[in-house]
């Protein structure tokens, strides 16, 4: 069966996610409603503002089809603000997370944009060639929890990456740089039933 | 460790896209805003229709109102510059804005010049009526464009006039042979590594969103339809009846913007929008579009 990746498209870069993807030849299909959901097979929730994402997510039906695909073992990567989404705890966040994944986070955890960066990291599993990490207003991991991998932690030991099953989640932007590996990580990732 | 990167302050209005930034004068309507899920805000000391009606000089915002509405809501927030006012972008700088709108809205400190962006860690969004305009203001260093309309009308008719000449020119250098392109560079007064690109791409190198005269869902929809990548919505939502429900129903319409079912459930009873003033009916000396270059 030829994979379908959906890209949440109700807010922020999914056109970059979705050009990735076709660059990579994967079909990749934009998700607005659940009934998009039907026709795919992993999600990306890119990123975005995530008080907005939340927000769009509630008012046209999504989280619970969105929990539940997860609940099926169909892998899910968030980048940036769809890492907000998917984690369990955000305590600044005005509305409940998806809980996809047993973390905590913290947003804007660098401050404001004029202390966005860019900087070369190692991530777990891409070898020992380094990943052009892009931040913005960027979130961190500041605890994982039961069985969560951590897969990349900045200099300071600050966590940036982490997977558990087939929910992914990065606090860079991958899609924003011409480096497919993270990508091709994630299509790595096949459906395992929980 | 780099900060302050072309990448980065693109990469910025890249996240906004798909969304709406809303202009907002008090902390309250602020939260309105992040709550009816604005992806920013720009804060202002007066909308841009209160602006047209005070006249007078329009200058930055008292950072009192800038600090007080960042202290509130965890979403970007952005504040205006005077075009060619460097002090008022530092200022705004060291006060920690997240994007610096150098705008027409106010009154302009300098005829000739703009200013010089890439002077700056934080990215700007400047307006635009044409590709021209859009690349001279790209060259100068802004991460982010938006049509002008005219701003604090809530008549839509100059931002569609806008989006749809920036996006004629694009399809039309698209088009060029490669020879042709220095004497569109000289017709449109824009660089030409810049009008390469375009030709190359198809696209602009940043973000263009919609601004100047919003005020509706329909009104959304129809710039995203014409190619916008988001809008601004200035006086739309706190001149109308109901700011909380207008300003939900533009988050919404902005995301499903090819949907008309969901358009039409969204345009539903949002009480009186803003009484609005007829673009055409501007004297000269009113029309903001016609300020910077």
């Amino acid at each position: 069966m030829t994979r379908r990746i959906g890209v949440l498209a109700v807010q922020g870069d999914f056109l970059e996610h979705l050009n990735m993807l076709t660059a990579l030849n994967v079909k990749a299909l934009p998700v607005r409603l659940p009934r998009d959901l039907i026709d795919v097979d992993s999600l990306i929730i890119p990123g975005g503002e995530s008080t907005t994402i939340t927000r769009l997510m509630e008012t046209f039906g999504l989280v619970e089809p969105i929990k539940n695909f997860a609940r099926q073992g169909n892998p899910v990567w968030g980048t940036c603000a769809g890492m907000i989404v998917a984690a369990k705890n955000v305590p600044d966040l005005d509305r409940k997370p998806l809980g996809l994944i047993d973390i905590n986070v913290q947003r804007n955890a660098f401050g404001r944009q004029i202390d966005s960066f860019q900087t070369d990291i190692m991530i777990t599993g891409l070898k020992n060639k380094p990943f052009p990490a892009i931040f913005i207003r960027a979130p961190i991991i500041q605890k994982v929890n039961s069985n969560v991998t951590i897969l990349s932690q900045l200099d300071d030991g600050t966590i940036i990456a982490a997977q558990h099953n087939n929910v992914l989640v990065t606090a860079f932007h991958p899609e924003l740089t011409t480096d497919t590996r993270v990508h091709e990580l994630f299509l790595g990732l096949v459906n395992v039933e929980r | 460790m780099e900060q302050g990167t072309s990448t980065l302050k693109t990469g910025l209005a890249q996240m906004l896209k798909g969304g709406v930034i809303m202009d907002v004068v008090t902390p309250d309507q602020a939260l309105i805003a992040q709550d009816a899920g604005a992806t920013a805000v720009m804060a202002l000391e007066r909308v841009p229709a209160d602006i047209r009606a005070a006249g007078g000089v329009a200058r930055m915002a008292d950072p009192t109102i800038i600090e007080s509405i960042m202290k509130v809501v965890s979403i970007p927030v952005m504040a205006k510059c005077r075009i060619g006012h460097f002090v008022e972008a530092q200022i705004l700088e060291s006060l920690g804005v997240d994007y610096i709108d150098e705008s027409e809205v106010l009154t302009p400190a300098d005829e000739s010049h703009h200013v010089w962006k890439h002077d700056f860690k934080v990215p700007f969004v400047c307006g635009c009526r044409d590709l021209g305009e859009a690349l001279r203001r790209i060259s100068e260093g802004a991460s982010m464009i938006r049509t002008k309309g005219e701003a604090g009308t809530g008549d839509i008719v100059e931002a569609v006039r806008h989006m749809r000449t920036v996006q004629d020119d694009i399809r039309r250098i698209k088009n060029m042979v490669p020879d042709e392109l220095p004497a569109v560079a000289k017709e449109l007064g824009a660089p030409l590594d810049l009008i390469q690109y375009v030709h190359d791409e198809g696209n602009l190198p940043v973000v263009n969103f919609a601004a100047g005269g919003v005020a509706t869902p329909a009104d959304a929809a129809l710039m995203m339809q014409l190619g916008a990548d988001g809008v601004f919505v200035g006086s739309g939502i706190f001149k109308g009846e109901d700011p909380p429900t207008i300003a939900k129903a533009v988050v919404e319409a902005t995301t499903h913007y090819e949907d008309p079912e969901i358009l039409a459930r969204v345009s539903k009873n949002l009480g009186a929008p803003m009484s609005g003033v007829a673009a055409r009916s501007l004297s000269a000396e009113e029309v903001l579009a016609k300020r910077g270059w």
